[in-house]
Parts: C-alpha cells; structure tokens; sequence
C-alpha cells in the first residue's frame, strides 16, 4: 500500500477520534473466529428445504417439541427471578464472610458440564436421591417429569440472572437507596419502589439471557428429565433425535433454534446499546 | 461523636430553627458527618439527639441506639439531586409523604405545594431525565423539605450545578430555609459546602473541621472575618461588609455607603453583605481623589506579615477593614499602627450578596 493512499484512508476519518493502533496481524485471527461463528451458520441455513419447512416445523412431534420448550423455558426463567433476584439482592449488598465463596457456588452450573448438572439433579431429587425419603412422604415424583425439565433449566439458567442482576445492582449503587431511606421509606418500600426499577432494565436482559439458555438447555434436561414426547422431550431434545430418522425435520427445528438465538442476542445488545440508566 | 475508622471526633450543636454550615477541605469528615447524622453509619462511639429524642447512642456505658434512617425525621439532599429516575417530579415529591403513611391525596397536595414554594409547579409531570440540572435539584430540595424533616441536611447542594444554575437554586434554598412563610420549615439545617456563597446567602453559624476535628466555630462573620483556622482563612480572608443592599452597592448599620456589583436576588434593603478580596485595595498615605468609588480614612491597628504580602488591618469608624499590599509597598509607606491611612477599592472589586438572617 502506497504512502499516498494510506494517507487517503485517514483523510475520509477526519473529524473521528483516533484510536490506539492495532497491529495488522491482528485482524487475521479475529476474522477466522468470526468465520468460525458464522461459516456453521450459513451451512446451516443453506442446507434447509425450504420447501417442506412449514410443514416439517408443524408435525404434530415438532409443535408437541416447540410447545413444551417455550412453556419449560418460560417457567424457568420465572423460577430464575424469583430464586436469583433475592440471590443478586444477598450477593451485591450483603457483607458477611464467605461471601466469595457463596459467589463461586452460585456460579458454579455457569463452568459445569450440563450432563454432570442432571446428573447432580438426579442423586439430589431422583427416585433413589438425597432427597428421595422427603419426597416420597410428601407424595412428589419429579424426575422424568415437566417439572424435572424446569429444574434442570432452571439450574442452569440461574447463574445467567444472578450475574447480570448482581452487575446491575452495583452499577446502580445505593445512593439512591440511601436518599429514599431518608425520606422515610422502610427497607421493603426502598426495595419494590427504588431498588427494583432501577435495575429493571438489567434484570430483563438477564431474563432474556436466561430464557435463551433454558431453551438451548440439551444435557441437563435428557440425564435428569429423559426424552418422553410432550413431557420432557424439548426442541433441542427433538432436534437430536429426529437427526438420524428426519434430518430435515432436524435442520428446520434448528433454524427455529437459532432464530430464537438472534432474537434474544440483537434483544439484549439493543437494551445495552441504549445504555441503561 | 466519634468515627475512629474514619478519623473523625466531633462535638456540635445545631440550634432549632437555625442553619450551620460545615465547612473543611476534603476529607476533614463532613461526608462521614453527615452519614452519621443521617443514619447511614454506625459510629464507634457517642451520641446524636434531636429535639431531646435520642438517635445514636453507642460506645458509652448504656444501651445502644440506632434508629433507622427512614425512622429518623432526617432528611438528606446531596450534590447529585438522585431523583428516581421512572417517577415524574411531582410522585418524587410525593414519594416521602407517602413512605411515612401520607394518603395518596394529601401526599400529591403536598408535592404539589412545595414544587410551587420551590418555583418548579410546571414541572411537576416532567421525567427526571427531561429537567436541567438545577430544576432537578430544586424538585429534590421540595423533595427533602416534603417530608417535613426535623433536620434537613444539605450536602455540597450546589456543588455540582453550572454558574447559572447554581445562584437560582441557592436563591431557592435561601427562600425555603429563610423566608419564614413556609410554617413547614425543618427544625434545624446542616449544610457542607465549599463555597463561601453558600455560607453568606444561607448559615447563620459556621463550623470549621480539619482532620476529623472542630477547628473553629462561631457565627458567620466572626469566623469569615477573622479565622482562626487555616482552612478558613484560605476561603475567607475576604473583607466582609453587612447591611442593607441598595440599588448600587450597600449601606452599613452606621452608614457607610460601599459601592459594588449587586447580585440578581438581591433586592434593595434586604440583608446584604459586600465581599471584597483585600488583594484589590489600595492604601494610600493620602487622599488620592479620582474615580474609585469607595474611599475609606483608616486607622491602621496591625500588620500582618503574609508571605509576600503584608496585611494591613484597620478600622474605618466600627468598621473593620484590611488590605493585602506586597513587603516593598508596605515598606516604602513605611506603614505604622495608629497611622491614619486611605483604603481604595474599585466598585466592579466589590460583590454584594444576600445574606442569611
């Protein structure tokens, strides 16, 4: 590149803040790891039947499938903000020691193998669990149910919410907090009035990320809750096994998949774009 | 009361009805202060009362005590307005009456009310987000006195305002805490600040701490006219004239006319003080006629050395003037107590401001 047209190029930014220099070599490893992202998705779309699309999405399995995952995925996400705001709440304002290692414990599901997680779920809440005896005089059966797929999500899902709820509630800090207190406002009104929709834009993209992550949820939820049709047997649970028998029913349950994926990533980066107050 | 963490050993008083202003450098303690006073922290040792209620008691032989912020009838208003941003300014207002069990009816009245008092009623439907920044903390102040506190306390209020903003909101608090209409005023009002504005337009005493400690206090202008401390002299060390403001300056209690630059909001023959920087007077040996306004015989009845500069301290009638001339100049009028001398002051070197009381 001449002397000249590199001098034109920083002639079409003028006005632009510089920012520090990149060496060049850099931009080859980037550019090979966005190609690792997108290469999969552009294979993935390109091999769809189009044709056959509706009707493979609406097979009686598929919209048992689709059914069942948006109803596990939604109930999840309600059990993460009613178990993970109070944790966040805990996490952010609390002192008391331990603290740190409570964090790391609640974050754990976060760096687990899902199928470690299910299996973890199953010795806790199966049939033989630690719990087994408790469950049984109470009458509840929850491996290989429904229930068994929310929990499973729900596992791990919640470190998603706990995350962004914690990082929300720092960044908002308390002098608000503070302020309302002083003008006469108990610690529960301080909480459902100040606290609360001050970090209601993080605890919607932490809901948002902890939905798509229940909906994604596949070795979790086949250890701890099987594969039954219309009980346990979510989308990607159907995406796989219908690989071998139908794959283009697969692909088009996949590109549902990831449709839903961009939704809630474009979602959530939109929300973060806006910068929230 | 005392913070050992924070370094902090204080013992004041606020009389019902009256502003103290807390003055320091930063980090003397007046935020560790004010937490305190508020409720917000622990201290490790004293006690805090209000109107004969005891709200902290903690260290000495005794029960503990440690009433809650929101049980305390203290309430706070800092630099930053910290309007909630999803309420409109009238259910901020609002928001405080209705903590302490207000009906919804009576807390909308009274926010409504006091963003009339605070000239702000037309912004009552307005988000936070859409108010400049000294209408924001002017619905913070109404938000503050909505409560009715028992003591109000204003941390570094206009700190974090433009220079327009600043004096509009400063006129606004002089109203509330001053103007003696408003039958809810607080009991008694704490305010830190840096700036010596505040102080003049609004506190009726001072207090200096340094190091965690009282380094001086007594009314306004004995302690701005003649500090004690070094933190006082570096804000004050200004040559402070009360009166009453005229059209183009202000008279003295025994008349003495001093010509100066009035403030917008301060109305003739209200409380005024005229600031000057000793820096900008002239002594002279003798009358030196020509236009500077204000020409004052003084008696000279101390010199004091400053650095490169002498101040020369005299009395003009009861008035008590001085005046900051380098060592050369000093020395060649070979300045003298009991020398009778002229202090020279240019009008545009001179600021009147509103006072409080």
């Amino acid at each position: 590149m001449s002397r000249a047209s590199r001098a034109g190029r920083r002639e079409r930014r003028a006005g632009e803040p510089v920012g520090g220099a990149l060496p060049a070599w850099v931009h080859v490893p980037a550019a090979a790891g966005l190609l690792l992202v997108l290469v999969p998705l552009v294979a993935i779309v390109a091999r769809v039947d189009w044709p056959r699309f509706g009707e493979l999405v609406t097979s009686p399995s598929s919209l048992a499938a689709l059914r069942l995952s948006l109803l596990t995925a939604t109930a999840s996400t309600a059990c993460c903000l009613l178990l993970g705001v109070p944790m966040a709440l805990v996490l952010a304002r609390g002192s008391f020691p331990g603290l740190r290692v409570l964090r790391s414990v609640v974050l754990l599901p976060l760096v687990l193998p899902p199928v470690v997680g299910g299996l973890a779920l199953l010795y806790a809440l199966g049939r033989r669990g630690l719990l087994a005896p408790a469950l049984e005089v109470l009458g509840v059966r929850i491996a290989f149910s429904t229930a068994a797929v929310v929990l499973a999500q729900t596992f791990v899902a919640l470190p998603f919410l706990v995350l962004s709820a914690e990082g929300a509630l720092r960044t908002a800090g308390q002098r608000h907090e503070r302020v309302a207190a002083t003008l006469g406002a108990r610690p529960g009104r301080v909480l459902t009035r100040v606290t609360l929709p001050l970090v209601a834009p993080g605890l919607a993209s932490g809901a948002v990320l902890a939905f798509a992550r229940s909906l994604g949820e596949f070795g979790a939820t086949l250890t701890f809750a099987g594969s039954l049709e219309g009980v346990t047997r979510t989308l990607p649970l159907e995406v796989y096994l219908q690989r071998e028998s139908d794959p283009d029913a697969a692909v088009a349950l996949a590109l549902v998949l990831v449709a839903v994926s961009v939704v809630v990533v474009v979602g959530v980066r939109g929300r973060e774009g806006r910068g929230s107050p | 009361m005392r913070h050992a963490p924070r370094g902090l050993a204080v013992d004041l008083d606020v009389p019902p009805g009256e502003v103290l202003a807390v003055l320091g450098p930063n980090g003397a303690g007046k935020s560790t202060l004010l937490d305190l006073l508020a409720g917000l922290l622990r201290p490790t040792a004293g006690r805090i009362a209000l109107d004969g209620r005891v709200l902290t008691a903690a260290g000495a032989t005794g029960r503990e005590v440690l009433v809650p912020a929101h049980r305390r009838g203290v309430a706070l208003l800092a630099q930053d307005p910290l309007l909630l941003p999803h309420l409109s300014a009238a259910d901020n207002v609002a928001f405080g009456p209705r903590s302490t069990g207000a009906s919804r009816r009576e807390a909308r009245e009274r926010a409504a009310r006091w963003l009339d008092a605070v000239g702000a009623g037309h912004l009552a439907a307005r988000r936070p987000r859409r108010l400049s920044g000294g209408q924001a903390q002017r619905v913070a102040i109404a938000r503050a006195l909505a409560t009715r506190p028992r003591l109000l306390l204003l941390d570094e209020p206009m700190a974090a305002l433009d220079v327009t903003a600043a004096p509009e909101v400063r006129r606004v608090l002089r109203e509330v805490l001053r103007g003696g209409q408003h039958p809810e005023r607080p009991g008694g009002v704490v305010l830190v600040t840096h700036d010596l504005l505040d102080v003049l337009a609004l506190a009726d005493r001072v207090a200096v701490l340094q190091d965690g400690r009282v380094a001086e206090r007594g009314d306004v202008h004995e302690v701005l006219t003649r500090p004690r401390s070094a933190f006082a002299a570096g804000i004050a060390g200004l040559v402070l004239l009360t009166g009453r403001a005229t059209a183009d300056g202000l008279r003295t209690a025994d008349g003495t006319l001093v010509a100066g630059l009035v403030d917008d909001g301060c109305p003739p023959g209200g409380p005024a003080v005229a600031v000057l920087d000793p820096a900008a007077v002239a002594v002279h040996a003798a009358d030196p006629g020509g236009s500077p306004r204000n020409r004052w015989r003084v008696t000279v009845t101390q010199l004091e050395p400053r650095g490169r500069a002498v101040r020369v301290r005299g009395r003009h009638g009861p008035l008590e003037l001085f005046a900051d001339v380098t060592v050369e100049a000093a020395a060649e009028a070979r300045l003298a107590p009991g020398d009778e001398v002229h202090f020279v002051v240019k009008a545009t070197a001179v600021r009147v401001h509103a006072a409080g009381g």
